[in-house]
């Protein structure tokens, strides 16, 4: 099935979804283990193309190429440099022109970009790093954090992750390896881009200091939407770390009550003593996988309802310095491998959307129109963003950014869907592409007003359309 | 592409006059379907059809399509899908015959079999190739319950229905694994034009109700769709029924 790839670089013809397991499309996935072969299967990718994938945690359609070629990238696995010396690394493994380096004055890694997050935790947290950007999931690759520019609990900080990029190296559609540094067009094309520009080889990433590997998280409870909005706007500077469960499936009064949790790095002398040690340990626990085959419906309004509000109520109304692991802070949903299932069959859509400050109105009766219809979502939170970052269709801008998940079999969810995103764009919103899986195409330029731009340097760049996706194709990107 | 909701961005219809196939556009146009081609002998009522969709927002095309001339339909159809994916067919083409008349005249009886079978085996498997070939789409074939069990007062008809239902379902299990999703959808009587003057039937639906049940057939990626949905318990009965029993049935 290989064709005229490398003889025998691994190639099988599969069945490919994203992380919601709807819409799946058929797809020879090719699994390059070097560069030169990463080149060489994008030299041979064929008529319909082909887009280069991590750890599938995409929830639509991202990551799949109908009928063409699709790039694991997890086997380019290696992390080349660390370094700490505040000296950035400047090595370019790829064999693109090399970088001058850029005297930050903090650690950075030179990794490829099949390294997930998870391992680069494994490797850096014992050294007293930390990875800039997490989003919900440690499961997500370098390549895969930069093409969907993913953004984490602390946004309202440090922005999202291409923020911390220094440079990177990008295979695009002539074959040829490119170093793309920060600040020009084809950088700002690729962060966000979707894994459309090309195939990111490399990157250096700047890292965070850490004293220990444990958090130290204030949690506290909102009664109402309101109420959440104030306390998120009044302390929200005071905390690296912040997000707010919400329970959409509360009405009346209750409408968007919400758990706070918000924290930091805990600093080695708030450990207790035997804790400190050893404080960089980094032993993420986890339990059973999700079982292959769930029942369609398990997560119907009653469940989810009884979940939400044992979930609420075992919230303390507010505690402050409770230290916890790093992954039960960013990463709960980790512990569960394959918690995707839990959907049963039929899968499940995220919705995931960015309003600006000033527009919260939009945002009260997008809250009450989700809870009045008594939509399902027990992963729903709401959290402040910070100031974007130039990333051409990079998702985050300062306001309000709601995501929750509902199981895609809800009857009429795609009309229901449709209506949010008008209430959405005509805030001058969007939806983050990473999640999406049923946009309506036509709205999709005015939600990215660079999309122009993107498409420009694209026809440019790659002519063939060598990079494609069933995303791309969907939303003519 | 189709969507979460399986909902398809295009659609060509064969047997672009079926009243099922226009209410299925319709209502499909207005959730996301932008591209239609219809296909079909050329005739003012294919125009006005397209007209009609073109009305709703979508940008329509028709296509001269014939069933009986199964050697065209790789040309014909090879240039839809060249100008770009398709992402659902909708095998919607089929005649009803008089079946008393038939009987007496062979060659009439023939071109239901020709129209209803062979014309499908012929264009389900060259859409089946392309869409293969895109990795992705769903092949939606109207079958009937008349296909289900060969009744006196249709025989013709069913058995022309029976051998496409039979043929579609090998064909989905063929397809299985590349991508491509095969539905049949057997509606009992419809009241439309073709069923037009005949006595109605129980549990008779409307073309409306079998495209909501095909749209919810994609979603869930159903492999059969029956319309009414009731109609899988009856025909489960009704199979099982002792010939000499179903033949006086009054249906």
């Amino acid at each position: 099935m290989s064709g005229d790839t490398v003889a025998d670089m691994p190639a099988e013809t599969v069945s490919v979804t994203g992380w919601g397991r709807t819409a799946p499309s058929v797809a020879r996935v090719v699994r390059p283990r070097s560069y030169e072969e990463a080149v060489e299967a994008v030299r041979g990718c064929g008529r319909r193309g082909g887009i280069a994938r991590g750890l599938g945690r995409a929830y639509g359609d991202a990551a799949q190429n109908a009928g063409g070629a699709v790039l694991d990238m997890t086997g380019l696995d290696r992390i080349h440099v660390i370094d700490t010396t505040g000296a950035s690394a400047t090595g370019s493994p790829a064999g693109g022109a090399g970088s001058p380096a850029r005297g930050a004055a903090c650690g950075t890694v030179l990794c490829d970009a099949g390294v997930s997050l998870h391992r680069l935790m494994e490797v850096l947290l014992p050294l007293g790093w930390f990875v800039p950007v997490t989003p919900g999931t440690r499961y997500v690759t370098v390549g895969g954090a930069i093409g969907a520019d993913i953004h984490g609990k602390n946004h309202h900080v440090s922005g999202s992750f291409s923020r911390h990029v220094l440079s990177l190296d990008l295979l695009t559609a002539d074959g040829q390896v490119r170093t793309v540094e920060r600040g020009t067009p084809l950088f700002d094309a690729t962060a966000g881009g979707m894994g459309l520009t090309g195939v990111i080889l490399s990157a250096t990433v700047r890292l965070h200091p850490v004293e220990t590997s444990l958090m130290t998280v204030d949690t506290e409870r909102a009664t109402d939407l309101d109420d959440l909005m104030a306390r998120l706007t009044a302390t929200d500077h005071r905390y690296r770390y912040s997000v707010a469960w919400i329970d959409l499936l509360a009405r009346g009064a209750s409408t968007g009550r919400s758990v706070l949790t918000r924290g930091d790095h805990a600093p080695l002398d708030a450990l207790p003593a035997r804790t400190r040690r050893a404080p960089l340990t980094f032993r993420p626990g986890q339990l059973p996988a999700a079982p292959l085959h769930m029942p369609d419906r398990l997560l119907g309004r009653a469940t989810v309802g009884l979940f939400n509000e044992l979930w609420y109520r075992k919230a303390p109304r507010s505690r402050t310095g409770e230290l916890q692991k790093i992954s039960t802070f960013f990463h709960p949903l980790d512990g569960v491998p394959h918690w995707n299932r839990i959907y049963g069959r039929s899968g499940f859509v995220q919705y995931q959307f960015v309003i600006g400050y000033g527009k919260e109105d939009a945002l009260r009766r997008i809250v009450r129109r989700i809870s009045g219809r008594g939509c399902p979502s027990f992963l729903a939170v709401l959290k402040r963003f910070g100031e974007g970052d130039p990333g051409w269709l990079s998702f985050p801008m300062p306001g309000w950014t709601l995501a929750l998940d509902i199981p895609a079999n809800l009857p009429g969810l795609g009309g229901f869907l449709d209506e949010l995103d008008e209430e959405v764009a005509a805030a001058d919103g969007r939806v983050y592409l990473a999640k999406d899986s049923r946009l309506r195409p036509e709205l999709i330029a005015s939600m990215y007003p660079r999309l122009g731009d993107f498409r420009a340097l694209r026809a440019e760049l790659d002519p063939r359309g060598v990079f494609v996706s069933d995303l791309s194709r969907r939303l003519n990107l | 592409m189709k969507d979460a909701f399986g909902t398809p961005q295009s659609l060509l219809v064969l047997g672009g006059t079926s009243e099922i196939a226009l209410a299925t556009a319709r209502r499909l146009i207005a959730r996301r379907t932008r591209t239609v081609w219809l296909a079909g002998r050329p005739s003012p009522a294919l125009e006005a059809a397209a007209e009609q969709l073109r009305a709703l927002g979508a940008d329509v095309r028709t296509l001269a399509f014939d069933a009986l001339e199964p050697t065209s339909h790789e040309e014909v159809l090879g240039k839809v899908f060249a100008e770009g994916d398709i992402d659902m067919v909708l095998l919607a083409f089929g005649i009803l015959g008089d079946q008393a008349r038939d009987e007496g005249d062979p060659v009439a009886a023939v071109r239901v079999a020709q129209t209803n079978y062979t014309g499908a085996v012929s264009a389900g498997l060259v859409c089946a190739r392309a869409l293969q070939a895109q990795g992705h789409g769903s092949l939606v074939v109207l079958s009937s319950v008349a296909g289900e069990r060969a009744r006196r007062s249709n025989f013709i008809y069913g058995s022309s229905k029976a051998g496409l239902d039979a043929f579609t379902q090998g064909l989905g299990d063929a397809l299985h694994g590349t991508g491509v999703h095969v539905m049949v959808v057997r509606p009992g009587f419809v009241r439309s034009k073709m069923t037009a003057g005949l006595e109605e039937a129980p549990m008779a639906t409307t073309p409306e109700a079998v495209a909501t049940a095909i749209e919810t057939g994609l979603r869930r990626h159903s492999e059969v769709v029956w319309v009414p949905g009731t109609l899988r318990l009856v025909m489960s009965a009704l199979r099982h029924v002792p010939r000499a029993v179903f033949r006086r049935l009054p249906v």
